[in-house]
């Protein structure tokens, strides 16, 4: 089993843990998401009918609207929402949202995350300390 | 970060749970992108329609609703984003009672906090323009990145509940574009081009945002030899902000913080990136055509000033719909009364288009009312709702409007 640590800056939320759904792409609530029944939408999205439910969601940057913002609050209350959130860059609506959500979210890692994380990658996030353990079998 | 006696006391509950919990969520966003302390606000604009509000956002509307006014009340003038449902016209797009149920408990519970109810995405068009240096807490992307690159005001992008936290504290954190160092270009486009209407203004926008690609980047232009005006720039903007997640941009010679380009880079001028027709041309394409049929011809996102509601009526006078398409034209309740008074609307619905106040397109159930009426090949002028509608099982085509109208009338492209 491989396991290592990266730092982050400062994030938002409880701790949590899951496994990786990961993805170069970038990343918006109303564009990508079939919130209903949570799964990505969009076709152009690598992680299309893929589900992100309870997932350590992992994708590059966020992009489009304000929306979002109320969209994690919507997801989390039907628990329907990834587990937690880590983006290379966030934008302020993803922490305005992960704030009001309660949902663990961090961003500006040593490495870009959509490399060093695969999907199927156990990994616990602590937004407090700015830190993300990745665990891999086999690795 | 610092807090005046005055937030110690707002943190410590002194003024209510509402504004406790706002303050302390604001907090919490400040500390994660390093804001040194809050900046005061003079206006707030909130996104809250109940597509993305849910039944849980209307829910923690209602509770804040439910206290004593001097503690539900908002600090400073509020006003709001496009709704989720038009209450006049819900029935006729085949959409359901339980959304406009829940958007007048949205609406009673904003206007319990004192919002005004404005229900626009062009705010700075048709209720009051913001003026250079004014500190906001606007939502809705479009509204903030013309606030900024064409007012000169300051803005991050806030989404509804952190609008509506600034608006009951009436502060902000004092980060991102309310920094001037935040608001030197970092991105450099010479435009080989001149964009002949409002579409290829908004591809011109799309293109330089997919190309910018970040919240924190700031594109500058050159070589625009040209004078748009707030239309332009509207859908310019619009396009940009949705397609690269941009909040400010600078026009060299036409927005108000762009004198020349070596101020923009502080002496340290990078090479241009050109953005030929080519491009354009390879923008528009990358939509192809509907040759057979199209469902639903849409002018919408933003919402129509005006003066587009008129061209879209002079477009349509004396022409008919046809019967396999619908035709749908989305503007704000300012807009609308006066294009009721002005004859606009009665132009454009005699020709069978179907006028929609204070909603815009894509905020108001698309998926479900596409499904509802069996719309999927999607026509539109704007290279912001051709981004977006994709996500929701539309096949989006970009053109010009009057090809738009054109297609409306025959059926297809």
């Amino acid at each position: 089993m491989l396991k290592v640590t990266y730092r982050g800056h400062v994030g938002i939320g409880p701790k949590a843990s899951g496994e990786a759904l990961v993805a170069k792409d970038n990343f918006s609530a109303r564009y990508d998401l079939d919130r209903v029944n949570g799964v990505f939408s969009r076709e152009a999205h690598r992680l299309y009918g893929q589900s992100y439910v309870d997932k350590i969601l992992v994708l590059n940057t966020a992009k489009g609207g304000v929306a979002t913002a109320w969209m994690l609050h919507e997801m989390a209350s039907r628990r329907m929402a990834p587990a937690a959130l880590l983006l290379n860059s966030a934008n302020p609506i993803m922490a305005q949202g992960a704030a009001l959500a309660g949902l663990p979210f961090m961003d500006r890692f040593e490495q870009d995350v959509t490399e060093v994380i695969k999907s199927g990658d156990r990994v616990t996030v602590d937004p407090q300390s700015g830190t993300i353990i990745v665990e891999r079998q086999g690795g | 970060m610092k807090l005046t006696e005055y937030e110690q006391a707002m943190l410590a509950g002194e003024f209510g749970e509402p504004k406790r919990r706002a303050i302390e969520q604001q907090i919490q966003v400040g500390q994660f992108f390093d804001a040194e302390d809050f900046v005061e606000i003079s206006q707030a604009h909130i996104m809250g329609d109940t597509e993305s509000l849910g039944a849980a956002g209307v829910a923690f509307l209602e509770t804040i609703a439910a206290y004593p006014e001097a503690e539900r009340r908002v600090s400073v003038p509020t006003i709001t984003d496009p709704r989720g449902i038009d209450m006049c016209r819900y029935r006729q797009l085949k959409q359901r009672s339980e959304w406009a149920t829940l958007e007048q408990r949205a609406i009673d519970a904003m206007r319990a906090l004192g919002i005004l109810m404005t229900d626009t995405c062009i705010n700075y068009q048709t209720v009051q323009a913001p003026v250079p240096g004014q500190h906001l807490a606007f939502g809705d992307t479009g509204v903030v990145i013309y606030s900024n690159s064409v007012c000169g005001a300051r803005s991050n992008f806030e989404g509804g509940p952190a609008a509506l936290a600034a608006a009951l504290t009436g502060r902000t954190p004092r980060y991102g574009y309310h920094l001037d160092r935040c608001r030197q270009g970092t991105h450099l486009f010479e435009v080989q081009f001149e964009p002949k209407n409002l579409t290829e203004w908004g591809a011109l926008g799309a293109i330089v945002g997919r190309r910018s690609g970040s919240y924190w980047t700031v594109p500058v232009l050159t070589n625009l030899d040209t004078e748009p005006g707030s239309d332009e720039l509207k859908h310019f903007g619009a396009a940009m902000a949705s397609y690269g997640s941009v909040p400010l941009f600078h026009i060299v010679g036409v927005t108000p913080e762009a004198h020349d380009v070596e101020s923009q880079f502080d002496g340290n001028v990078p090479d241009p990136t050109p953005i030929t027709r080519t491009d354009l041309q390879d923008f528009y394409e990358s939509f192809g055509r509907h040759d057979e049929q199209v469902d639903v011809v849409v002018f919408s996102a933003p919402q129509l000033s005006l003066m587009e509601m008129q061209q879209v009526a002079e477009l349509l006078k004396g022409r008919k719909v046809h019967e396999g398409t619908a035709l749908l034209v989305a503007t704000s309740p300012e807009n609308k009364s006066a294009s009721d008074r002005m004859g606009l609307t009665s132009l454009i619905e005699n020709a069978g288009g179907m006028v929609l106040s204070g909603v815009c397109f894509y905020q108001m159930y698309a998926r479900e009312t596409g499904r509802a009426n069996g719309w999927k090949r999607l026509l539109s002028n704007s290279a912001k709702l051709v981004n977006i509608i994709g996500g929701y099982g539309y096949e989006p085509v970009l053109a010009p409007m009057e090809a738009c109208v054109e297609a409306a009338v025959k059926g297809r492209m």
